[in-house]
């Protein structure tokens, strides 16, 4: 790739302001969470009944929880969580799904009908509902709820995948590579998935938010990450009865959920303006 | 050039036929079909330029994919060099495709926007197994020359150029791999005046110095006229006239041929001339009719037109036409 | 008085990489009955110019100068004055008849609409008012056809159905913007040749526009021809092609294939590509590409001459474009 072009790219990265905004506040997060691994203000694990419901302070910047631990680096230590489980989760919808979705849009015909027919059916079953069937069934854990949210997205991105693929094995440009003697695979490979990897990315960063809201809503229910380990949702799930003796323990990780869906959805918008080709168009 | 009109022809297309099915309408209704192509046989020799000419709909994009085997064909029999493709598998094709090559139609759609030149032009190499890096770059180093295009351009990506540009990068790539025959469906028009009259100088010249042979698909009268040797009219999936371009342009033998003519606007000639005209549109691609394709539109249909369907025989020499009434059509010119 | 004066129109529309002058300084008239052909390649400021007619440029553009439609200035009328204007005065016609058709609505509700609107019309005279039309616009069977939807038609009836919309209104001027590029040659010339009678019969004005110097031949009075944005060469259809004289107007001409020319010889070509609006140089918008260009042609706009009576052609080197055959001044 040659140096203007990455240049421009850079470029059309500035000029778009949900991208710019969007991930500023996906590298907060995300420096919050490698920060963690080795500092945090406090602790996330002590429990000190001694400092519980301490307010704000030098020490513990957004205060103490009813145990005595420190919010501001549970917040932290959750942001990994958080991540940890998203990433994986959308990976294997990613990986999977897209897989399909490609194979279903190179192979047509029947191959095609029973991977859509199979999505459809997924799809009738409401993804949070899925969830926690299948977390009850396989016990609760970090792990489980990780596969669960895997599990739904594989669907996602196959429909997607698929349809998108579809447009694109219309395109005159494939059928001069077929005219080429080049075989589905490799087309598949070099025509079809650069044409629709953005939109892919597009979707992985929206899918990224519901898989934290997912997560969240699972440990709040207690299906998911298990204690001691930080939860945003079990932290939640906590601040819930102390609602009102102590409201800002049910703001702090809300707001943290919030940022981070929020940052997700205005970074996928930008990314679809900037892989948008149209707008590469001039120079 | 010398005429080899004795050797194999380069291509060789015999009553080949394609019905498309369409999606039944209703879980009881049978199944329609398109009659895309019904019987066309025509063979192209070395060198020569074959035009296709017809309105939309008369199948001549469907023979283009026929002839490159980029769909199953139901009968019939396409030949290139003398080699049979109809029938072989996708794998078995791969070795003869450099023999083949195409270019589109639309030169926005035709060059993938995430490849660089260099990389597009060399797609076809594909089909030619292994060969070295040199090689490759010296080969599309040599043909974005023989195009028109700078050498510097291989890392471009196709956004940067204009249609006509773009044109010529599709050029390329049907030309790398020297091949005998390259099918060029309506490959001008997409583009503007100015512009077309380059491309179309571009094949002529390309065609002096490689003895390439066309394929070339068209709606436009005059730039078949401009390119090519020889002519065929298709009508709803069939040829109705085919001949050398001059005998068909000055005495058309088939009415449809002569309405075509008839049709398209001069520049310079003033205001409308007197002429046939056709009512009605191409219609009937999906009934298969008893009879000669054309009789709904044209004017001169009488009962036999109606019962018995015209051959395609000679009306003189390399002239065919498929008219019941093809002797008073060349009479009255 | 002309029915139309168009004076030193220009649009200049808002791109990402600054204002780009789409049309500059355009001026012609147009009479009753009278039918103009505008011909030109993509970019070239024809759409453009019949856009700013109607007053249906986009947004971010801005237009100078002054369109009188019976003396008044359509560029001073508010955008409800345009509306009733666009439905009563001027019409146009589109490229793509399946695009500018709504495809949940029947045809003849479509064509209802505005006869509803403007004409105040009732139901049941409407109805049969439409049906008159569709007769009258060569629609087989107006009274099947009414109730059909535009994907059941085909692109040549589509093109009928658009007219007919056009002509519900009654309008003085009919814009019909490449009218026949989609359709196949038979049925353009079916649809050019309803045009033709319309406007007779209807004593209406026709801008004809084209990219094809063939059906603008055939089909106008008078022909104006753009590159660029600006006029070039503008003057009656039948003395323009006797004496083809700008640089641009020739090779257009002879770039073209014609039927019936001998084979063999090679086609003229204008070098360079069809132009960008953002690079154009402030003079002769053709310099580029012409021949004959010099350093005056890039600074200073050419004078329009009136070369014979009612042929103008702007162009700095009239005499050597004059003179010179288009074969040598391309080659």
């Amino acid at each position: 790739m040659s140096k203007d072009r990455s240049l421009s790219f850079i470029n059309r990265c500035r000029r778009s302001r949900s991208f710019v905004v969007g991930g500023a506040m996906t590298a907060f997060l995300l420096m919050c969470a490698i920060i963690s691994l080795f500092w945090t203000p406090g602790s996330a694990y002590d429990i000190t009944i001694a400092n519980r419901f301490l307010p704000s302070s030098a020490n513990h910047w957004l205060g103490t929880d009813q145990f005595g631990r420190d919010i501001a680096s549970m917040l932290m230590t959750g942001t990994q969580n958080s991540i940890v489980v998203a990433v994986v989760a959308v990976s294997i919808g990613l990986f999977i799904g897209v897989s399909l979705g490609l194979l279903a849009s190179a192979k047509r015909g029947w191959t095609e009908e029973i991977i859509m027919r199979l999505s459809d059916f997924s799809f009738a079953f409401p993804a949070i509902l899925s969830a926690i069937m299948l977390t009850a069934i396989l016990g609760p854990g970090g792990v489980n709820s990780i596969l669960a949210i895997g599990l739904y997205n594989i669907p996602v991105f196959a429909r997607l995948t698929r349809g998108t693929a579809n447009s694109i094995w219309a395109r005159e440009f494939v059928m001069a590579a077929r005219a080429s003697g080049k075989g589905r695979l490799r087309i598949t490979f070099e025509h079809i998935l650069p044409n629709i990897l953005s939109i892919i990315i597009v979707q992985a960063t929206i899918l990224f938010a519901i898989a934290i809201l997912a997560e969240a809503a699972l440990s709040y229910l207690g299906l998911g990450t298990q204690p001691p380990e930080p939860s945003w949702g079990r932290m939640l799930n906590e601040a819930q009865t102390l609602m009102f003796l102590d409201p800002m323990q049910a703001i702090y990780p809300g707001l943290a959920i919030a940022i981070a869906v929020f940052g997700l959805n205005l970074l996928g918008d930008g990314l679809r303006d900037i892989l948008d080709p149209r707008l590469s168009r001039k120079r | 050039m010398t005429t080899e009109s004795n050797s194999v022809p380069v291509l060789e297309v015999h009553d080949l036929v394609r019905h498309y099915r369409l999606p039944r309408e209703s879980l009881f209704a049978e199944p329609g079909h398109v009659f895309a192509l019904n019987g066309v046989t025509f063979e192209i020799h070395k060198g020569k330029s074959f035009g296709i000419v017809g309105e939309s709909g008369c199948g001549k994009s469907t023979l283009a994919r026929n002839v490159m085997a980029l769909e199953p064909t139901d009968s019939g029999s396409v030949k290139i060099l003398g080699k049979e493709v109809v029938g072989l598998s996708f794998d078995q094709l791969r070795p003869l495709r450099q023999h083949f090559q195409m270019v589109f139609q639309d030169p926005y759609g035709s060059l993938d926007p995430h490849h660089n030149v260099g990389r597009i032009v060399a797609e076809p190499l594909a089909a030619l197994g292994a060969i070295s890096k040199a090689e490759r770059e010296s080969r599309v180093h040599d043909v974005l020359l023989s195009v028109g295009l700078k050498p510097q351009d291989v890392s471009k990506y196709p956004h940067e150029f204009s249609g006509g540009q773009r044109q010529r990068i599709a050029i390329a790539r049907a030309l790398i791999t020297h091949p005998e025959l390259i099918v060029a469906d309506e490959p001008v028009s997409a583009l503007d005046v100015s512009v077309q009259a380059q491309v179309l100088n571009l094949l002529k010249d390309l065609q002096d110095e490689f003895g390439v042979t066309y394929m070339f698909i068209s709606h436009d009268l005059a730039v078949v006229e401009y390119l090519c040797d020889e002519v065929a009219v298709m009508y709803l999936g069939e040829i109705v006239e085919k001949g050398r371009t001059e005998d068909l342009f000055e005495t058309p033998a088939h009415p449809y041929t002569r309405i075509l003519l008839d049709a398209v606007p001069k520049p310079g000639s003033g205001q409308k001339r007197e002429r046939i005209k056709l009512k009605g549109n191409v219609t009937g691609q999906t009934e298969q009719r008893v009879g000669c394709a054309f009789q709904d539109r044209c004017p001169m249909a009488q009962d036999v037109c109606r019962e018995i369907k015209p051959p395609l025989s000679p009306v003189a020499k390399d002239h065919l036409a498929a008219c019941h009434f093809s002797d008073s059509m060349t009479e009255k010119r | 008085m002309s029915l139309l004066n168009v004076k030193d129109l220009s649009v200049i529309l808002a791109t990402n990489e600054g204002p780009a002058r789409a049309v500059r300084n355009l001026s012609f008239r147009l009479n009753r009955g009278e039918t103009l052909g505008i011909v030109g390649e993509s970019g070239c400021g024809k759409s453009m110019a019949a856009l700013a007619l109607m007053g249906l440029l986009p947004e971010q553009s801005e237009t100078l100068g002054e369109i009188k439609l019976d003396g008044q200035n359509l560029l001073e009328k508010s955008d409800a004055e345009m509306c009733q204007i666009r439905g009563n005065r001027l019409a146009m016609i589109f490229q793509e008849p399946m695009t500018s058709l709504n495809p949940v609505h029947t045809v003849g509700h479509q064509i209802m609409e505005p006869l509803r609107l403007h004409r105040n019309m009732s139901e049941n005279e409407a109805k049969a008012e439409v049906l008159r039309l569709l007769d009258r616009v060569g629609i087989p069977n107006p009274k099947e056809r009414i109730d059909n939807y535009p994907h059941q038609l085909s692109g040549g009836q589509r093109q009928r159905v658009m007219i007919a919309i056009a002509l519900s209104c009654q309008p003085d001027i009919l814009i019909a913007d490449e009218p026949t590029t989609a359709l196949d040659v038979t049925i353009q010339d079916q649809i050019l040749e309803l045009i033709q009678t319309l406007v007779r019969e209807e004593g209406m004005a026709l801008i004809l526009i084209s990219h094809d110097l063939g059906v603008i031949s055939e089909n106008t009075d008078n022909i104006l021809v753009m590159y660029g944005g600006c006029a070039v060469e503008a003057g009656g259809t039948a003395q323009i092609f006797e004496e083809l004289i700008h640089p641009y107007t020739q090779g257009l001409f002879a770039a073209m294939p014609k039927l019936g020319r001998a084979r063999g010889g090679r086609l003229v070509t204008i070098p360079g590509t069809v132009p960008d609006l953002m690079g154009l140089p402030m003079g002769c918008t053709f310099t580029d590409r012409c021949p004959l260009a010099t350093e005056v042609c890039r600074n200073t706009p050419p004078p329009i001459v009136e070369v014979k009576p009612l042929q103008f052609v702007a162009c700095h080197h009239l005499d050597e474009a004059r003179t010179r055959k288009t074969e040598e001044l391309f080659s």
